[in-house]
């Protein structure tokens, strides 16, 4: 064998080396644990933490709104669609939620759309139906009426 | 430059060629050849979640996109959504419209006058978890991967925010976190499934327009509601096995 | 807010409807950079193993410097990719747990196989016994530099020497099939998103070689005049004439690849038809009609076309040869421009388009992109100075 190819030979062997020297060292612990993936990343994305609390968790304090709610209209729309995130809420009481007076809240769902089934929701024009006044003023969100 | 034959002939070039193709199958197999797609649908009796939409009941109210900004951290801005929704009007004239301002949230304004419209009907748009997904076939680092149970994720600490992926999805359901500079997408909300929470745009709808589930489960809700309905999977000709169904979806949708 | 002031203009000037996330173009100059420097590498290199392979005399004097442009080029052409990254420093990781069926995790080995394997090896060769010579002649730190790159193999024998032409030759067989991998490969990074009608072609490889082909030898063609004239030494017309035929040559088969592309695009006429119509006749008007076909395509045809009919003069000839080596370059930066942007400025609904500019002063993109486009220069220049492919003693054979 000439000495030129075994030099390189020599010179390849140390640079494959070093490669697999830092595949080895630089490969995640978890890798290839379930396929070619970080099998720690699943954890880590499940460990997140869940901001909506759901309305279980709100019934366990706020029981007398939840029912009220619960015999109405707005029975499928949980509290943190218009309160906000309660996860700080449940640690800190202090901490407020939300509470939209604003129509234009109200009109994200009850505006008048083509596309909006009226079988399935209540749409109304706001300034024809109330000169803009605020629907809170006459509606209970917890308790609304037709 | 010629080179004498005595030198170099035939025979030595394919043994040496094939040397060398020897070398590279065998610098290969220091890694499993495990190619074509990232994940296969299980055979055993793990959880297969998919998800479907009853545009029928949509309303456009845009819950599902602002709850999912809040609960991911999603960036307020107009350019970053994991889900969104999208309104469809298609004119007397056969002219398609579509809007979708800041995904939805900012809320609809009809483009056109109602007696000009021949249908209009609200699209939620997210990630459609494919079975056989796009953007983690590309994914050069596996970084996105799909979870064992049919989940499309990204592992952002892995990630190396090349945008491959962002290109891939035929969906546009990806985009690059402007504060990390990886790749994000809907997770269907993990980190809730694995605390029995559902899913933030699920629990969000109002009018229970989005189911999720295991399909696996011949009994579930989901396993249900698409074998009796008409649905339809969107870009079936991408041949993406998409998870997302959508019950009597117009052909005006892509 | 200001960071996103240019993402706000393009949701002012959106044309029908987009997908939220598409708004943002992703994949900016840089990745046209990309590309486009890893084409320059492969041309030059298949020029110079024209050369070798096929012994064409006339090519000689271009031999190494098409050889040295290859590596200067190619110890950047990752570059662009890496600074283009969100996680610079994470690039690691795709040599490290490559995943085997993403495209551009297989990219970072071809790489690695074309510069250590073929391209580093083959300028060994050739240089091994001039570097001995040099290391003799030198005296210091410079004798010890070039001992160091010949790996202390200091044999000057003839036999030696045939040796190093034996394996060397070898090398360049490996390294044609070598060279259309790589750029291949480029091609198939786009051509494989079945997402993007306008990338996926079976025909992108292909286009995307031909391309680099014609885009490496213009680069050598200019740089071996613009070299040749800063050595105040003559320029050889034999070896510019006999570059610019292969030039003429495979311009035409890249044009009639792209045409045949195109041309069964419109005959096929898919779902994808209307919009990329209206892409191409609008968002890329200028830089596919004027810039990729014009400039890039029937100007250096015309022009080349009518040499062989009539030879200008000489001096007229060599003010041409640079116009045309120019104008390809161009043409082929506005190709990969048309590819990479233009793939990204309409909706995949079909219902629209967003837009693009290069942002110039506040973007890094441009600054970074000109970069890598300038460091390969000052890298050959280095080269050059280094291993003087004039100062060579003649081969053996």
């Amino acid at each position: 064998m000439p000495i030129q190819v075994k030099r390189l030979l020599v010179v390849f062997a140390v640079f494959i080396g070093v490669m697999l020297g830092l595949k080895y060292f630089l490969t995640p612990e978890s890798w290839r644990e379930f396929g070619p993936y970080r099998g720690k990343a699943l954890t880590e994305i499940a460990d997140q933490e869940a901001k909506y609390v759901q309305m279980e968790t709100c019934a366990m304090c706020h029981d007398s709104i939840a029912d009220l709610k619960d015999q109405g209209l707005h029975i499928s729309i949980q509290c943190e669609i218009c309160h906000g995130p309660g996860y700080r809420h449940v640690e800190d009481e202090n901490i407020d939620m939300v509470i939209p007076e604003n129509s234009d809240f109200c009109m994200t769902c009850h505006a008048i759309n083509a596309a909006r089934s009226t079988s399935i929701i209540k749409q109304i024009d706001a300034i024809e139906h109330s000169e803009g006044e605020d629907c809170i003023s006459c509606h209970n969100p917890h308790e609304p009426w037709l | 430059m010629a080179i004498k034959k005595e030198n170099f002939s035939r025979r030595d070039f394919i043994k040496n060629s094939s040397m060398f193709a020897g070398g590279v199958v065998l610098v290969s197999l220091l890694n499993p050849l495990k190619v074509v797609y990232a994940t296969k649908k299980p055979k055993g009796k793990g959880k297969w979640y998919g998800i479907a939409i009853d545009i029928e009941k949509c309303i456009g109210c845009a819950n599902c996109a602002r709850s999912c900004k809040a609960e991911n951290g999603v960036p307020n801005e107009p350019f970053f959504f994991r889900n969104w929704v999208e309104q469809y009007t298609i004119t007397n004239d056969d002219e398609v419209k579509v809007s979708s301002p800041n995904g939805g949230i900012d809320g609809f304004t009809q483009p056109v006058s109602d007696d000009e419209i021949y249908k209009t009907f609200f699209v939620p748009k997210m990630c459609n978890h494919c079975a056989i997904s796009p953007c983690t076939q590309v994914c050069p680092v596996g970084a996105s991967f799909e979870s064992p149970e049919g989940i499309a994720l990204v592992d952002k600490s892995y990630c190396i925010g090349c945008g491959y992926c962002v290109q891939a999805c035929p969906y546009g359901c990806r985009y690059i976190d402007p504060a990390q500079g990886v790749a994000d997408k809907c997770t269907l909300c993990y980190h809730r499934l694995e605390k029995d929470l559902d899913p933030a745009c699920m629990m969000a709808c109002p009018t229970g327009a989005r189911i999720y589930g295991d399909l696996n489960d011949k009994t579930s809700e989901l396993y249900l509601f698409i074998k009796e309905n008409n649905c339809a999977v969107l870009k079936p000709q991408l041949n993406t096995k998409s998870k997302l169904y959508y019950k009597d979806l117009s052909q005006e949708v892509h | 807010m200001n960071k996103y002031e240019s993402l706000y203009e393009a949701l002012a000037n959106l044309d029908g409807y987009i997908y939220p996330n598409e708004i943002a173009l992703n994949w900016d100059l840089l990745i046209v950079m990309y590309p486009y420097i890893t084409g320059l590498v492969a041309g030059a290199f298949i020029l110079a193993s024209l050369n070798r392979v096929f012994a064409i005399k006339a090519l000689r004097p271009t031999y190494e410097i098409s050889l040295l442009t290859a590596l200067s080029f190619m110890l950047v052409a990752t570059m662009p990719l890496i600074t283009h990254l969100g996680q610079p420093w994470r690039f690691y990781e795709m040599l490290v747990t490559p995943h085997l069926t993403s495209a551009m995790a297989i990219f970072g080995f071809v790489y690695l196989w074309y510069l250590m394997v073929v391209l580093l090896l083959e300028i060994w060769f050739d240089y091994r016994y001039d570097m001995v010579i040099w290391s003799k002649q030198k005296k210091g730190f410079m004798s010890f530099v070039y001992k160091v790159l010949t790996l202390w193999v200091l044999d000057t024998s003839p036999q030696s020497r045939r040796t190093d032409e034996k394996i060397g030759y070898f090398i360049t067989v490996v390294g044609i099939p070598s060279a259309f991998l790589l750029h291949g490969y480029v091609g198939f990074i786009f051509g494989s998103i079945k997402a993007n009608p306008w990338w996926s072609t079976v025909m992108m490889p292909v286009i995307f070689l031909f391309s680099a082909m014609v885009s490496g030898i213009a680069l050598v063609m200019f740089i071996y005049m613009v070299v040749t004239y800063l050595r105040k030494q003559k320029i050889d017309m034999n070896t510019v004439d006999t570059i610019s035929k292969y030039l003429f040559y495979i311009l035409i088969i890249d044009f009639s690849l792209e045409s045949l592309d195109q041309i069964h695009r419109i005959y096929e006429a898919d779902e994808s038809f209307d919009i990329l119509k209206i892409l191409v006749h609008g968002k890329l008007f200028f830089t596919f009609f004027i810039m990729q076909i014009g400039v890039g395509v029937i100007i250096p045809l015309l022009t080349m076309g009518t040499m062989m009919i009539k030879k200008p003069r000489e001096k007229i000839r060599k003010i041409l040869y640079l116009i045309i080596s120019i104008c390809v370059l161009v043409g082929i930066f506005y190709m990969r421009w048309n590819v990479v942007i233009g793939g990204q400025l309409f909706s995949k609904s079909f219902y629209g388009f967003t837009s693009y500019k290069v942002d110039m002063i506040s973007g890094s993109g441009f600054w970074l992109s000109l970069l890598w486009f300038i460091i390969p220069f000052f890298i050959l220049a280095f080269l050059l100075w280094l291993l003087p492919p004039w100062k060579k003693k003649e081969s053996i054979h």
